[in-house]
C-alpha cells in the first residue's frame, strides 16, 4: 500500500468495531483526513494517547480504498493532557476543533493557514498566559478571517467610514456607522469593539487588560458572528464553561 | 442483495455496534442453517432481556429491579462510591475484587464535540446521593483518555468544596485506551494506587 507522511492535529475520534477508532485529522498538507487506527482502544496499543483529540502528531498513513490507515504516529506536542485537566480550557478548545473541521470542509483540500492557526491557538491555550475564552475568541475571529469572513471591528463594514461605531451586525459583516446601521444590530460599548479588534490583531496586553463587562459582550458578538457564518450551529458552543471572573 | 427477509435480517444486524456488512451476512447465514429451536431461544432471550432489564434507580447500572444487586447488597460499603462511565466498567472493576463500595454510572463522558455536557450525564443524581453525608469517599474511574480526564477534572472541581476524599484511578493505566480493555492486574493496581484529585 502506498504511504504518505504529514503532520496533523487530532480533531475527533469515533469508536469503530471492537477496538479500532476512526480518527478525524486536520493535516498540514492534506486538509481534513479521516483515517482508521487499528487496535487503538486496547490498553496495549502502540499508539497510546497519540491519537487523542488535541494532540499534535507526525503521522504516516497508508492510502486505503475508503479510509486511510494510520501506520505510525509520533507526538509533537501532547496538548490534550493540559487541556483535559482544566474544564474551561477543555470546552473552549473543543469549540476550536469543531470550528476548524467545519471551516476546512472539503476533505483533502489543504488549508495551511487554518492548520497553523489551530496549532498556534492550542499552544497558547496550554501555555496558560491568557484566559481560555479569550484564546478561543481570538482563534474564532482569525479563522473566520482566513475563511474569507473577516469581521470589521473598527471601520463601518458597509461604507468604510472610520470608527469607533456603536452598532454591530454579524450579517452585515461587523461594525456599522449610524447611517448604515441595520435593524436588529447589537449596540455594544465602544470598548467592546476595541476588545474585538485587539483579539483579531493579537494585541494580548490589551486583551488581558479588558474589563469583564466588555469581554462578556465581545464573547456574545463573536459567537453570534460565528453562528451566522457557519450554516449549522456548533454542537460544542452551548457547552462552553462560563468563566469565573479573573480566573485564568 | 438477497431476497426479502434474509436481506432484512442482514440490514438489521449490520446496524449493531461492532458488526459490519460482512459479519452481518455471516450471522444471518449461520441462523438460516441453525436449528429452529436455537433461533427461537435467541429471539426469546433478546425479548426477555428488553422486557426485564432496566437501570438501577440509584446507581444507573443495568439491573432487573429498581435497585441493582450491588446497591441492594448490605455487605457493600455505603460510605464509598466509585464513579464510572458505563455499566461495562462496573463489570471490569468487579472482576478485580479490589472494591467493596458501590457504584455510580454516569452514562458516558463529557464530550462537547458530541454535544454531551454535564446535564446529559447522571451528575445531578450523583450529587443527590452525596447530599446526606453518608458517603465519605468518591473514586473517579473514568476511561484513561481525554474525555475521561476532562470529566474527572469537572467532577473533582464540583466535589472540591464537599467533605469528601476524592481520588482518581492512576498509576499503570495506559492512556488512550478504554477501561474495559485493561487487564485485571493493571486495573487492580490502578485501584490500589488511586490518587487524590485535590490540587
Ligand atoms: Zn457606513
Ligand atoms: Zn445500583
Amino acid at each position: 500500500m502506498p504511504v504518505y507522511s504529514d503532520e496533523a492535529v487530532v480533531l475527533r475520534t469515533h469508536k469503530l468495531a471492537e477496538a479500532d477508532r476512526i480518527i478525524t485529522l486536520l493535516t498540514r498538507e492534506h486538509g481534513v483526513v479521516r483515517a482508521v487506527a487499528r487496535g487503538v482502544r486496547r490498553t496495549s496499543s502502540k499508539f497510546g494517547s497519540r491519537l487523542e483529540p488535541f494532540t499534535h502528531v507526525d503521522l504516516q498513513l497508508a492510502i486505503g480504498r475508503n479510509l486511510d490507515t494510520v501506520t505510525q504516529a509520533e507526538t509533537r506536542a501532547p496538548y490534550g493532557a493540559a487541556i483535559a485537566a482544566d474544564y474551561e480550557r477543555y470546552t473552549a478548545a473543543s469549540v476550536m476543533l469543531e470550528t476548524a473541521e467545519r471551516l476546512v470542509s472539503e476533505e483533502r483540500e489543504p488549508s495551511v493557514q487554518q492548520y497553523l492557526l489551530l496549532v498556534g491557538a492550542l499552544r497558547t491555550m496550554v501555555a496558560g498566559e491568557h484566559r481560555p475564552g479569550d484564546v478561543l475568541d481570538a482563534f474564532l475571529l482569525r479563522s473566520m478571517s482566513v475563511a474569507g469572513y473577516a469581521p470589521s471591528c473598527w471601520a463601518c463594514a458597509s461604507c468604510g467610514l472610520e470608527g469607533p461605531h456603536r452598532a454591530f451586525s454579524p450579517g452585515a459583516g461587523g461594525a456599522l456607522c449610524p447611517r448604515c446601521r441595520v435593524p436588529g444590530s447589537a449596540s455594544p460599548a465602544a470598548e467592546t469593539l476595541v476588545h474585538l479588534g485587539a483579539l483579531l490583531s493579537g494585541h494580548w496586553e490589551q486583551v488581558d487588560a479588558a474589563h469583564d463587562r466588555h469581554r462578556r459582550e465581545a464573547r456574545g458578538l463573536v459567537s453570534a458572528y460565528v453562528s451566522w457564518h457557519l450554516e449549522r450551529a456548533l454542537r460544542s458552543m452551548p457547552l462552553l464553561a462560563r468563566e469565573v471572573s479573573g480566573e485564568r | 442483495m438477497y431476497e426479502g427477509v434474509l436481506q432484512d435480517l442482514i440490514d438489521e444486524l449490520a446496524r449493531l455496534p461492532g458488526v459490519g456488512p460482512k459479519g452481518a451476512q455471516r450471522i444471518a447465514f449461520h441462523l438460516l442453517a441453525a436449528d429452529p429451536a436455537d433461533v427461537r431461544r435467541l429471539a426469546e432471550t433478546m425479548q426477555e432481556m428488553k422486557a426485564k432489564a432496566t437501570f438501577c434507580q440509584t446507581c444507573g447500572n443495568v439491573s432487573q429491579a429498581e435497585r441493582c444487586r450491588i446497591c441492594a447488597d448490605p455487605r457493600r460499603d455505603p460510605t464509598s462510591i466509585c464513579v464510572v462511565e458505563e455499566p461495562k466498567d462496573v463489570v471490569a472493576i468487579e472482576r478485580t475484587r479490589e472494591f467493596r463500595g458501590r457504584y455510580h454510572v454516569l452514562g458516558g463522558a463529557i464530550s462537547p464535540l458530541a454535544g454531551i455536557g454535564p446535564d446529559q450525564l447522571r451528575i445531578r443524581e450523583l450529587m443527590g446521593r452525596l447530599a446526606d453525608g453518608e458517603v465519605t469517599e468518591v473514586i473517579l474511574a473514568m476511561d484513561p483518555n481525554i474525555e475521561g480526564d476532562a470529566t474527572a477534572a469537572y467532577l473533582s472541581r464540583l466535589l472540591r468544596s464537599m467533605e469528601l476524599s476524592v481520588t482518581r484511578l492512576a498509576s499503570g493505566l495506559p492512556v488512550g485506551g478504554d477501561l474495559e480493555y485493561a487487564d485485571e492486574v493493571t486495573l487492580g493496581r490502578a485501584f490500589a494506587g488511586r490518587r487524590s484529585t485535590g490540587d
